[in-house]
């Protein structure tokens, strides 16, 4: 299958310390792909260097055959590469519908406009009103963001990048802060976006990722150390003693 | 966790949806020029003093108070108006006061243009440093176009025609001051309109965070260069008004103190709020009119010790208080 998206060679430090090291990873569309790994290991940090929020000390993105490397985020976005934030970066002072209804403005080119209220739409207000349901947050949507729970602020995260229509979803720990109630609608809503979309997820909880992923892809130190199947991941030697490294190293630190 | 979700949300108030749509503030301008023509008929070049500074403050509440961006230089914005409206008048014979409105709103948006793309290089710090230096490179180009605008003398002589040929600008202000509030209602219009549009809401998202509006796909920089621009045509319509009641612009319109005392009226009156902006300079300038008249020599004493308890006791400014107590009382259950 040809790749919608690949990674070349991404290598990143901070100051001394590598945090991306030789990092390959290619998507086709339709894949759903779990990447995994340690606290520390460099994965929030990938999804900075691909979507432009870090530059890369060397590498290469690619999307859809452009090379994107030297693009800012938003033409990034423009090109159908979306992403969640791990830690929730909402308007305080915004409703749901309004993130909802902005986020599908800005993808249909009407963001900039300034006349009229963005209610004024009905196919838009559709639309918002169905990626608010599909999330559980139909019955909040006139709430302020700061009004709510932190799990449906995290839900929201999740509407917003769903309502950009992306063609690559990278979500950084989506389930992460959500009740465990909860976690069935963000799969319930990640089962329902189109087959053709690849999506990357980095999850900490197993049973989901193990529910979502079709391959898995394992960072330790910044360095992928697996990536292939499921079933493979849990037998894997490198992967058990870098998992089992830093519960030793969190075990000594407390 | 949804303790929430049991408040029912019922459709916006008819009172709420009036004032969504501006059209409370339009009547409050409407009957705050009428009480302040009956209240100080004599003191009318003031209050249209007054009346053009809002437009500036107005405008700085545009780019600081819904878009994040810290200005000490906004006057430039406010100057090329009053300029561009005395220059069109006293150079090109254009007398009619809306054209010379036309043209202080069109220099005052390219002013923004200009200094908007000079002050969003930097951020923080650097870009209020920016500001002060756009604030005098332009005073000091003013100064040496002493041919187009009188240099420090100023350019006087400004005659505005009699409105539609009938209503003269009179000795006491009057025409100047209904045109001054009928002005300032139509910005307010156009204002409340804009605030409300999906480019008012993204607006306010640049300002909380650019990296989330990025992530949406939107440039921060792009909307930030346009509300400049608009911005601009606001503070120029201001100048452009202060021209026309005046008959005369001075360096004092594009001067760096015309810009911090009126980011100090936006701050007392609060930011990110159309009322905020107008009623901090109400309060401002009737406290200076009165203040210094009463003790010319300790007025400023004054207005530094109101605006430290301002900042202090009421961050978000005298209206920005006062709604959010309002907000708290409403909130309560009975
Ligand atoms: N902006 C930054 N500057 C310096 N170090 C950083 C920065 N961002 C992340 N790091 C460090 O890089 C490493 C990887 O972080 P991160 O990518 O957030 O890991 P993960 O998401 O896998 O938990 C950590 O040691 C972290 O402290
Ligand atoms: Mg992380």
């Amino acid at each position: 299958m040809k790749s919608l998206f690949e990674v070349r060679n991404l290598n990143k430090k901070f100051g001394g310390l590598v945090v991306t090291n030789d990092v390959s990873i290619s998507m086709a569309p339709g894949d759903r792909l779990a990447l995994i790994g340690p606290n520390g290991a460099g994965k929030t940090t990938f999804i900075n260097l691909v979507t432009g929020n870090l530059q890369p000390d060397s590498g290469d993105v690619t999307l859809g055959g452009e090379n994107v490397t030297r693009l800012g985020p938003a033409s990034r976005v423009h090109r159908g590469l979306v992403r969640s934030f791990q830690v929730t970066r909402l308007f305080q002072d915004m409703t749901p519908e309004e993130h909802v209804a902005l986020a599908v403005l800005q993808r249909e080119g009407h963001s900039g406009r300034m006349f009229g209220h963005y209610s004024g739409r009905a196919e838009v207000m559709d639309e918002v009103s169905a990626i608010l349901d599909r999330l559980g947050l139909f019955d909040l949507r006139h709430l302020k963001v700061r009004e709510i729970a932190y799990g449906q602020q995290r839900l929201l995260e999740i509407a917003m990048a769903m309502a950009l229509k992306p063609r690559v979803l990278l979500l950084d720990e989506p389930a992460a802060g959500v009740p465990q109630s909860e976690t069935a609608r963000i799969e319930a809503a990640l089962a329902s976006l189109p087959a053709d979309l690849a999506i990357l997820m980095i999850d900490h909880d197993m049973d989901l990722v193990f529910r979502f992923a079709k391959r898995v892809v394992v960072l330790a130190a910044g360095t992928v150390i697996f990536d292939g199947l499921p079933k493979d991941v849990t037998q894997n030697a490198r992967v058990r003693e870098a998992y089992l490294g830093s519960y030793a190293d969190a075990g000594s630190a407390a | 966790m949804v303790a929430s979700l049991d408040r029912t949300i019922a459709t916006p108030s008819f009172t709420r949806r009036m004032a969504d749509r501006g059209v409370i503030g339009v009547l409050a301008i409407l009957v705050a020029g009428l009480a302040g023509y009956l209240l100080m008929p004599n003191n009318l070049a003031l209050l249209t003093q007054m009346i053009a500074v809002a437009m500036l403050v107005l405008s700085i509440d545009l780019v600081t108070g819904y878009c994040g961006v810290a200005t000490l230089g906004h006057a430039a914005l406010f100057g090329a108006g009053a300029y561009g409206a005395g220059i069109a008048a006293v150079h090109f014979g254009i007398t009619d006061p809306v054209a010379m409105t036309a043209v202080g709103l069109l220099a005052g948006a390219a002013a923004g243009l200009v200094s908007g793309f000079v002050i969003l290089r930097a951020h923080g710090l650097a870009q209020l440093v920016l500001s002060i230096a756009v604030i005098h490179l332009f005073h000091e180009a003013a100064n040496k176009a002493s041919g187009w605008t009188g240099g420090s003398d100023g350019l006087s002589a400004i005659t505005p025609d009699a409105f539609f040929g009938a209503f003269e600008f009179d000795l006491w202000g009057v025409t100047a001051y209904a045109y001054g509030v009928i002005l300032l209602a139509v910005v307010f219009l156009a204002l409340q309109i804009l605030v409300r549009s999906p480019f008012g809401m993204l607006a306010r998202g640049v300002r909380q965070d650019q990296i989330r509006i990025a992530a949406m796909g939107a440039s921060s920089h792009s909307v930030l260069l346009r509300m400049y621009v608009i911005s601009g045509a606001v503070a120029g319509v201001g100048g452009a008004l202060s021209a026309i009641s005046t008959q005369v612009v001075g360096l004092d319109s594009l001067s760096f103190t015309l810009s911090a005392e009126a980011l100090v009226m936006l701050v007392l009156g609060g930011t990110g709020s159309l009322y905020g902006a107008m009623i901090g300079t109400v309060v401002f300038m009737l406290f200076e009119d009165t203040l210094s008249a009463a003790n010319p020599f300790h007025w400023l004493t004054i207005v530094g010790a109101l605006l430290i308890a301002v900042v202090l006791f009421a961050p978000k400014g005298l209206y920005g208080s006062a709604a959010a107590f309002a907000g708290r009382v409403r909130r309560r259950p009975a």
